[in-house]
């Protein structure tokens, strides 16, 4: 199998974070309008110059993508709809490029956004998937936060990570969202406060849970040259990958799909770890964060811990990760949080993260993860991208 | 003549110089039947399911459909109920002359006897004693057997042993005495047949039913109240259902005696 | 060990009755295999015809090959856990009255890895025991128990959650004319029933199974005749509020089909006794039993009905009556259905012929009284829904889930003729 062709020549431009809110009596339709109006507003388009379309939400129903066309009044020529949660980002990058790539469409907004009513979290998880459904639900009703205290379980005893550890993350990432604007928490996290607080589900307690809320993201995806002529900020992709149900062998999930293919990702990207500026991982847990260090080749499989220990997390520290607070600090928009780290490092290598902005951002690794189908995340992704404008 | 006897009779129940004895038991689910073997069919028991009660199966009324046995509660024998009187004619309930509903009746007290023995039987000897204090017992009168069965209740009403129920009734001699000598319209107890508990044992088995029934009369069981009646001098008025066919009925039995004031 | 259960205090009249809550009970129309087996107190998964894959969670087709010929199979239930989690905090009202609550992951010996209730008692990364029960929605579910078992191992709140556990509770027994109800009666008090009530009809009539009744102790008997609405309204006005388990074994019974009887008497006897009665009894007292699933340890928590097994196919030698039992056997659907938002769990006890008079002809082997009682409490340690007690039962079931046509023809098929 050879190399997969480069996306050269397209660009990423754009992008756009709405302010979340914890919860929302507006609709998933009126959050992903926002977003859609704030990247083109950025741009300086105007919705008729967008001739193709990318939408990722839970709770759009009985909408789809089709509805939305509509519903915002966008004549498209190309129209997709990912539903796969945390990896929806990194997915609908892959599409949007290829099909800006190929001509299919020329002007492409990526954009994903759900609203938060109360109770909407809890029915949300009711109707999740089947197998959901079927075995995991009626034990306990946990939902993502018993799965995720499973792996994080198991995860532990393999490889002797700590609550403390954890807790490095995620102190980190509260850090890292006091200088985001659009963040939900607000307040300074110590570590003792992370390891004190009331438990969710053992071993993962309050502050290893996402705050649901409401809120959206956008891009745009276009040639290089019209992003030129436009005189937009950019930046450009040196490589992805996507990988959907790996390892399904494994008894427990310790490890996600990024392993099969980021040596790939490198070689297309032509760079390796070193050379990466800034890391957005998917944060549901700090336990997937630590499995995205160790998968995206960072350090060894199972010294995530020891690499948290010894590196500083902040925007400021040696190895900046999580720039906007990620989802455990800037809250979960539901699919949104798909998008949240990809949005970030777009403004970051094209310079554009304002108070989040980290010195000499040229190389951002951004990787998706999604989807507890039963007991584990079934879909990851990840991308390299780069400055554009540099 | 009749006319003024009717508006006597009208005026004396209402003066109470006639007073009215109901002689029935009240029908209820938990009353004793007779029981027979249990591959035999069974008489059913009295029932009641509510239709509605002023409620959403019909608001503003309360009705009940009941069901029973033609031989459930206080009862009425007709001559087709057996065997013996199956070929009679006018021996349903729907067919006997309304006539023969209303008579004489003479009580016959065997009470001292029944509180001593549960089998005590009714004799002829018995019969002529009685007649000898009360004088005979006129033709077509109905014969009541008391007993002071009916003031047991629970498991002492059939009384059942393991061969069987014991409570009073006419010996095979005694009734056919009272159909034979005496032509009596019929024949009532208190217990929950008029033969004896144990008149299976008797020649034919069950001997009241069999005579009294052969010959086109008719018996009452599960009767109340015959302390209150005199031994002679009262009428009974006891008209069945008039039911198809029918080889009895529950019914209500009353009795006109001669009241306190008369 | 789990700390053992020590009877409920006597209820507080200022507080109001917790109302029930239940997990979730959504499944595919595949994960409800699981369900059916566990009603029947089975461990069982998926397994291919063509690859011999077993699967889990419940798929369509094979995860393996893509057969869709998946049929369900009793596998071997030992495992080893892998993770756990004691969750606190949790969104479903059932779980959050009950946290904190305790799950698992667990590889099975068989090899799916499965998320399972954890009993209390399973040590960190030890060996269990699957076993695959009806959770309080009615849905089956796997726990996991100590391989080699615990003391007090019933009393464990997420597994006396799944079961119908007579211990503590009070039951009516609504036959004391039964001959089976002196053994149910002894094996349930010893079992741990706190009270056993007894229903009899007609007492009028000589019961000789009374005294022996009386001579138990925390036996109490009142009247109950369940063709008569009114006593069967006056008990549960009575007793309807503490009565946690029901078990319906009034019955009547006599030999012979259609033609030979050439009347409905003793059919009518039948529908108003096996049919009505049940109807009666789940009427007077179904309501008050639903109000109170979630009533501390002595919950309602269970109805037991007492079937024929003719009432899955007819029997021509007691024609009449095994159609009253098809048609009690629907009506227990029914109440499922009606009981099910409450967690009141119905449970059936097929029999095959028990030891009695009716069944003097009919030729060994016959279920004897003891035999029954034990099903009936073994049932409800296992919280089923349906049991089959003797081997005659057994069988017919089985042949009936071969080829229920094929049971009518075997059951029905006459002589060779003149």
């Amino acid at each position: 199998m050879g190399l997969r062709q480069a996306y050269d020549g397209v660009a990423l431009v754009a992008p756009f974070s709405t302010p979340y809110q914890r919860y929302s009596t507006d609709t998933a339709h009126w959050w992903i309008a926002g977003a859609l109006r704030g990247a083109l507003g950025t741009a300086g388009l105007k919705p008729g110059e967008i001739d193709g379309f990318c939408v990722s939400s839970f709770l759009l129903a009985p909408d789809s993508a089709v509805g939305l066309t509509q519903h915002l009044g966008l004549c498209l020529r190309w129209l997709d709809h990912i539903p796969m949660g945390g990896a929806s980002g990194i997915v609908a990058l892959r599409r949007a490029a290829r099909a800006v790539q190929c001509g299919d469409a020329n002007i492409v907004a990526c954009v994903a956004g759900d609203t938060n009513h109360i109770d909407s979290f809890r029915t949300l998880l009711s109707g999740f998937s089947r197998s959901a459904s079927d075995a995991s639900y009626p034990y306990g009703y946990g939902g993502p936060n018993a799965n995720f205290a499973l792996l994080t379980d198991r995860y532990m005893q393999e490889y002797g990570a700590t609550r403390e550890d954890f807790g490095r993350i995620c102190v980190a990432q509260r850090s890292n969202a006091l200088k985001y604007p659009g963040a939900m928490m607000k307040k300074p996290l110590t570590l003792e406060q992370y390891l004190d607080t009331r438990p969710i589900s053992d071993p993962i307690a309050l502050f290893d849970c996402v705050m649901p809320c409401a809120g959206s993201e956008a891009f745009l995806v276009m040639p290089e040259e019209e992003a030129v002529k436009r005189e937009l900020p950019y930046a450009l992709i040196g490589g992805t990958i996507e990988r959907h149900n790996a390892h399904a062998e494994d008894p427990i999930q310790l490890r996600g799909g990024w392993t099969l293919d980021i040596d790939e990702l490198y070689e297309m990207a032509d760079c390796d770890a070193k050379k990466i500026d800034l890391l957005q991982t998917y944060d549901d847990y700090p336990v997937i964060c630590m499995m995205q260090i160790e998968d995206l080749g960072f350090c060894e499989k199972g010294s995530a811990a020891e690499f948290v220990r010894s590196h500083d997390l902040t925007i400021d520290g040696d190895f900046p990760h999580n720039t906007s607070g990620g989802q455990l600090s800037a809250g979960q928009a539901g699919a949104a949080g798909g998008f949240l780290g990809l949005v970030e490092a777009i403004r970051q290598v094209s310079g554009t993260a304002g108070p989040t902005q980290v010195k000499d951002a040229n190389h951002a690794m951004v990787a998706g993860f999604g989807m507890i189908n039963y007991d584990r995340g079934v879909c990851s992704g990840a991308a390299i991208i780069r400055s554009g404008n540099s | 003549m009749s006319q003024q006897l009717l508006a006597d009779f009208a005026a004396q129940i209402v003066s109470g110089d006639i007073r009215v004895v109901d002689l029935t038991h009240t029908l209820d689910p938990d009353f004793p039947v007779i029981i027979l073997p249990p591959e035999f069919g069974q008489c059913a028991r009295f029932r009641m399911e509510e239709i509605s009660a002023y409620d959403h199966r019909g608001p503003a009324w309360k009705w009940n459909n009941i069901s029973m046995s033609e031989h459930t509660g206080t009862h009425f024998d007709a001559p087709s109920h057996w065997v013996s009187g199956r070929d009679l004619p006018n021996n349903s309930v729907d067919s006997i002359p309304p006539e023969n509903f209303i008579g004489a009746v003479v009580v016959i007290d065997c009470s001292e006897g029944t509180a001593a023995n549960d089998d005590y039987e009714l004799t002829p000897e018995i019969i002529q004693e009685w007649e000898a204090i009360h004088g005979k017992i006129p033709k077509g009168s109905w014969v009541l057997m008391r007993t002071d069965w009916s003031k047991r209740s629970g498991a002492e009403y059939l009384n059942m042993k393991d061969d069987g129920p014991h409570s009073p009734g006419p010996t095979p001699d005694g009734i056919r005495f009272l159909i034979d000598q005496r032509d009596i319209r019929g024949f009532g107890t208190e217990c929950v047949g008029t033969d004896a508990g144990q008149g299976a044992n008797h020649t034919p088995p069950y001997p009241a039913h069999f005579f009294l029934h052969g010959a086109g009369k008719y018996g009452l069981q599960c009767l109340a109240n015959l302390d209150q009646l005199p031994s002679t001098g009262a009428v009974l008025f006891a008209a069945p259902l008039k039911i198809k066919n029918g080889t009895g009925s529950p019914l209500r039995i009353l009795a006109m005696v001669p009241g306190d004031n008369s | 060990m789990t700390t053992p259960l020590t009877p409920p205090p006597k209820k507080n009249p200022q507080k109001r009755t917790i109302a029930p809550t239940r997990p979730s009970e959504a499944r595919s129309r595949a994960a409800m295999g699981l369900s059916a087996a566990a009603a029947e107190g089975r461990f069982a998964l998926q397994r291919c015809a063509e690859c011999d894959t077993l699967q889990y969670p419940p798929r369509d087709v094979c995860s393996a090959c893509l057969s869709p010929d998946l049929s369900w199979k009793d596998i071997s239930p030992e495992g080893e856990i892998l993770a756990e989690t004691t969750i606190h905090a949790v969104s479903k009202l059932y779980f959050r009255e009950r946290v904190p609550w305790r799950i698992g992951t667990v590889q099975l010996d068989a090899g799916p890895v499965v998320i399972c209730h954890l009993h209390g008692d399973c040590e960190r990364n030890s060996r269990v025991t699957l076993i695959n029960r009806l959770d309080r929605s009615g849905q089956g579910v796997l726990m996991a128990l100590p391989k080699e078992g615990s003391l007090n191992m019933e009393d464990d709140p997420q597994l006396r959650a799944m079961t119908s556990d007579p211990k503590h509770r009070r039951i009516l027994i609504t036959d004391a004319r039964n001959t089976n109800t002196p053994a149910l009666a002894r094996s349930l008090l010893d079992a741990g029933a706190a009270t056993v009530f007894i229903g009899e009809a007609e007492n009028w009539r000589p019961n000789p199974m009374r005294d022996e009744l009386n001579k138990m102790a925390n036996v109490h008997i009142f009247p109950l005749d369940v063709t008569d609405t009114s006593s069967v309204q006056e008990l549960a006005a009575e007793i309807g509020g503490k009565t946690d388990i029901m078990i319906n074994n009034a019955s009547f019974i006599r030999p012979g089909g259609v033609l030979a009887r050439g009347d409905t008497g003793f059919a009518r006897d039948e529908i108003e006794v096996n049919y009505l009665g049940l109807m009666r009894l789940a009427q007077a007292f179904g309501p008050g039993m639903c109000s109170r699933t979630a009533d501390g340890v002595n919950s309602a928590v269970a109805w037991v009905n007492i079937f024929s097994v003719y009432a899955l196919s007819n029997d021509p030698e007691f024609g009449c009556f095994s159609a009253s039992n098809a048609a009690a056997r629907s009506l227990s659907q029914n109440m499922r259905a009606d009981f099910r938002s409450s967690g009141l769990r119905v449970m059936n006890v097929y029999t095959g012929p028990t030891d009695d008079d009716w069944h003097q002809l009919v030729p060994p082997p016959k279920v004897a009284p003891i035999a029954l009682a034990r099903s009936v409490v073994q049932g409800l340690k296992d919280g089923l829904e349906e049991t089959y007690c003797g081997d005659v039962a057994k069988d017919l079931y089985q042949r009936f889930q071969n080829n229920p046509n094929v049971l009518e023809r075997e059951l029905t098929q006459g002589g060779d003729g003149p």
